[in-house]
């Protein structure tokens, strides 16, 4: 095939893309090459648009032993533990295929946590969905929730949390982000940069076939009516051989055989081996007759762009291709010696004895392209001023139990039972509670992990939206007990070349810096997804924020559900009422417009600090965050898992019982405490300058705030618990 | 007492149940499914999990593998075999227990609590174990028993049945039969009472922190009945 400008188009690149690399290389390219190049330059492996912001994440920290830039993050748990993590997108192949696309999402984050040498310890997921009344939603919903389980539960890797959303703006475009958490011994981490000359480059794991060929290209554009044809782009997962896949590794591991190590991800072969070779400053020779391929009669092109899953690239010490052959036999995988390393510092490929593609490494890594695109400042939006007359024929139960049966709030165990979430016998905290916690097995300490985003929020003011997210994470940690370490991101957005989603982009990767650099929550690793779009319109912007948090004495985590009897329930910090862009807002009095709550990263941290100086005491019983429905709903899903009621004692503010109540200001906890120790809770609270309102006292079985307002629990449950039961089985 | 624990290609239980036997004093081997011979065993235990990754007939491509034959032998020669979920479809695959395992009835995985009522003490699984009802869990998407109408008056007749799915009370009813079982069986026995199928997973539930603790019932007792 004759390259010219026109395939170089048809390759996602654009003209002055091509010209470069025509001038780069001092001649056209062939077509095995410019894929190669078409699958370095796309926006999901280059970060053309993105690299620029990106940079000014914190991403560095006491505890942070790699941040971005490796397979994942890895953060230091003392004892000579390590926890690596990730969170990525897999959001354009779940929507043309979703079993297929969300099972390998899962399967290729499981990969890049284990190519460092960690066995992943837990697995999470976010994801989003169109409307409920769209018409696809319901079968995207299952094929993804099928998807996902059917690839942890087959590797047995607990789902220990997750977060679920329906909004319009995703009925062209779900997103499915998946994260995964591993454990590795802090002297055993494995590194995909290369070194040493002539090492033998070692291929193993499944067969290469023709399937998500330009996987990673069609996840950097947007979708138009012709998405259909592009099912072949998407991958076939093999959880049975990924398991295989992740035993031998680690086998082979438990040695000194490995000089570095890299799974095949987006783009394959061609992406493994550069990046390899790059990091190492070397060059790479390969000989593609030797890769084991699934289908006769592969082309050079082929072969370097297929997105067969469960693959891994090793290169290997001299003189130990016996020993690891013998470990990948034993496992009945494919394993293949395809080439070495050189001096060259190209890739050289070798077809048929002849060279088939001969690229300097250094301008496929360091001259891709970056951009500094457009972007628009998104303004603050005017505040609402909310009639009263319109809260003054709401009842309040009648609103809460309206928002406990929201899609967004309701109970989404429908989804978490189908995944094994008790699996490797160290899930101290399941699905359903503001985070998962698993034990580091055989000691006494556990990690906590929970995944977070406020597209809403984001979509109101995307600085602030951007500062929500990391805050909602940090909570969600400190909630059950875990000092917060570090995160990871998941950008969901737009297009980069729309100045409007440019902008959302640009503002919340600065916000997110903002608070992580103030929380003391550094960047670790992520991922960008853009072109979350079909023809013009975009979804709302997205970021999902992964948290990690640890608990020295696994003893000590705390559960949302309320305990005792007659213990006294308090919310910490401060409530103004913010009603704007708070589900009441939106779903109640049909407002769509407004601020969303503000963040003051002050009271953030101090009231978070302060509770897990409370926690560390003993003296709180259970806590949940406040998060979206306000005091009222967090309350309602405590009394609902702990199986008892409360008696709210109204505000004594002046401001209306409704805002007080459905508001939505951050940096908020409701906690429960033995009433014995209700003053020494109180001394710390005020000591450390952190306000707190008494909320009520624990009761039965009734949500009790006067004669005219009162629910039972069991009615409560049931409008929280059987929203999606219903959907799904109709 | 010595027990095995076999690792399939697939099988992802086999570390909890190794920690799970140890916790309780077993002295545990884990045995490759390739190796030929059984160590000398008072208790072998078939893991979850996903052996050849279920592709085929879940189970069968394991209870064709070569350490079977092995198991095989030990469980006809009176021999303690217990297969949990994926062990349990194994065992199906080899004859050794009645029955097959079908797909759950609502055709999804389901990872949960459940109740269990013990329905036979004579057994040296059962035996002794004070309490009428266990809380266990379940992960599974084929854990649907199905056998036919002359197994089952068979299986009836020799009290084969080791647990049914129930509730808190030990009530057995459809309405606790969390994937379709014939009557209600989460758990089966041979002819001999040696071999014991079950889908519920005690290895789950072995301390305070997790899910429960009946597992730590189960297993004590087990070791007590082998002494």
């Amino acid at each position: 095939m004759i390259v010219n400008e026109q395939v170089a188009i048809d390759h996602g690149l654009n003209k002055d893309e091509y010209a470069q690399i025509c001038k780069l290389l001092k001649r056209t390219p062939n077509i095995t090459e410019l894929g190669i190049f078409s699958a370095m330059w796309n926006e999901h492996c280059s970060y053309k648009s993105s690299r620029l912001h990106l940079k000014k994440l914190p991403t560095k920290g006491k505890q942070v032993i790699q941040g971005p830039g490796e397979n994942a993050g890895i953060i230091d748990i003392g004892d000579n533990d390590a926890i690596v993590f990730k969170i990525e997108s897999h959001n354009h192949p779940s929507f043309i295929e979703p079993y297929q696309g969300a099972a390998t999402g899962v399967g290729g984050i499981m990969r890049d946590v284990f190519t460092m040498g960690a066995r992943p310890i837990a697995n999470l997921n976010s994801i989003h969905f169109g409307s409920p009344q769209h018409k696809k939603t319901k079968n995207l919903l299952r094929g993804v929730v099928h998807g996902i389980g059917g690839y942890g539960n087959c590797m047995g890797v607990p789902t220990i949390a997750g977060q679920t959303n329906f909004d319009s703006s995703y009925n062209g475009n779900i997103l499915v982000n998946a994260m995964t958490l591993g454990l590795v011994k802090k002297d055993k981490i494995f590194y995909s940069k290369a070194a040493g000359v002539n090492k033998p480059v070692i291929y193993v794991g499944s067969k290469t076939g023709r399937d998500g060929i330009h996987g990673a290209s069609m996840a950097s554009a947007s979708f138009d009516e012709k998405i259909e044809e592009k099912k072949p782009t998407v991958q076939v997962g093999d959880p049975f051989t990924e398991k295989l896949l992740l035993e031998a590794c680690l086998e082979l591991m438990a040695g000194d055989s490995i000089i570095a190590i890299q799974d095949m991800g987006a783009a394959g072969l061609t992406s493994s081996s550069i990046e390899m070779a790059s990091k190492g400053n070397l060059g790479i020779e390969i000989n593609l007759n030797k890769v084991p391929c699934r289908e006769s009669k592969m082309s050079p092109y082929e072969i370097m762009l297929s997105e067969s899953q469960e693959r891994m690239l090793i290169v290997l010490e001299n003189g130990k291709e016996e020993h690891a052959k013998k470990i990948f036999d034993k496992w009945n995988l494919d394993f293949a010696v395809i080439g070495k390393t050189t001096n060259s510092k190209k890739i050289e490929l070798f077809f048929d004895k002849k060279q088939v593609a001969n690229i300097p490494i250094k301008i496929l890594v360091e001259n891709s392209p970056m951009y500094d695109r457009k972007w628009k400042k998104a303004k603050l939006p005017k505040k609402n001023k909310i009639k009263k007359e319109n809260l003054k024929n709401l009842k309040i139960i009648e609103v809460l139990k309206k928002i406990l049966s929201n899609p967004n709030v309701c109970s989404k165990e429908w989804i978490w039972k189908q995944y094994d979430h008790t699996v490797m016998g160290d899930t101290i905290q399941k699905p359903g509670g503001d985070s998962g916690v698993v034990r580091v097995h055989g000691s006494n300490k556990a990690v906590a992990a929970s995944v977070d985003s406020s597209a809403v929020y984001c979509w109101a003011h995307p600085l602030t939206g951007g500062k929500q997210v990391v805050c909602e994470s940090f909570r969600n940690l400190i909630s059950v007990g875990a000092k917060p370490i570090a995160i990871t991101n998941c950008l969901n957005f737009g297009s980069p070349e729309n100045e409007e989603n440019m902008g959302e982009f640009v503002e919340c990767v600065q916000g997110i810096g903002e608070a992580a650099e103030y929380l003391k929550f550094p960047v670790v690793s992520g991922n960008v997804s853009f072109y979350n779009q079909t023809k013009e319109v975009g979804i709302k912007p997205t970021p999902s924020i992964g948290g990690v948090g640890l608990l020295k004495d696994y003893t000590k985590m705390i559960t949302m559900n309320f305990k005792e009897l007659d213990n006294i329930v308090l919310v910490i910090g401060k409530t103004v009422g913010h009603i704007d862009q708070s589900l009441f807002a939106r779903n109640i009095l049909d407002e769509k417009n407004g601020p969303p709550p503000e963040i003051n990263l002050f009271n953030e941290k101090n009231n978070g600090e302060t509770l897990l100086k409370l926690i560390d005491t003993g003296y709180i019983k259970s806590a949940h965050d406040v998060s979206i429905g306000g005091i009222i709903t967090a309350v309602a899903k405590m009394c609902i898992k702990g199986n008892k009621g409360i008696n709210l004692i109204k505000p004594k503010y002046l401001i209306n019982e409704i805002e007080y109540f459905f508001s939505e200001d951050q940096g908020r906890y409701i906690v429960e405490v033995d009433k014995k120790n209700l003053k020494k809770v109180t001394e710390i609270l005020n000591k450390n300058a952190v306000h707190f309102d008494e909320l009520g006292t624990i009761n039965e079985d009734k949500l009790f705030i006067d004669e005219k307002s009162k629910i039972t629990i069991d009615e409560l449950k049931s409008s929280n618990t059987t929203w999606l039961d219903n959907y799904m089985s109709n | 007492m010595k027990s095995s624990v076999i690792t399939f290609p697939g099988s992802n239980c086999d570390r909890d149940m190794d920690v799970a036997l140890k916790k309780f004093g077993f002295k545990n081997k884990m045995v490759w499914h390739d190796d030929s011979e059984l160590p000398k065993s008072d208790l072998v235990v078939l893991p979850g999990g996903f052996s050849y990754g279920d592709y085929l007939r879940c189970g069968s491509m394991a209870s064709k593998s070569k350490i079977m034959q092995s198991v095989i032998n030990f469980a006809n020669s009176g021999g303690m075999v217990m297969g949990i979920c994926n062990g349990f479809q194994i065992l199906v695959e080899t004859g050794l227990v009645p029955g097959v395992l079908l797909r759950n009835k609502y055709l999804e995985f389901i990872c949960k609590n459940v109740f269990v009522k013990i329905n036979d003490k004579q057994n040296r699984y059962f035996k002794n174990v004070n309490n009428e009802v266990l809380e266990l869990h379940i992960a599974h998407n084929e854990g649907n028993y199905f056998c036919t109408k002359d197994q089952l008056k068979e299986i009836e007749d020799n009290n084969q049945i080791a647990i049914n799915y129930c509730d808190e009370s030990g009530k057995i009813d459809d309405k606790f039969n969390p994937n379709g079982s014939i009557k209600n069986i989460a758990g089966i026995l041979n002819k001999e009472k040696n071999v014991l199928g079950m889908m519920p997973h005690p290895e789950r539930m072995i301390d305070i922190s997790l899910s429960g603790e009946d597992g730590s019932l189960f297993f004590k007792n087990l070791i007590n009945n082998l002494k």
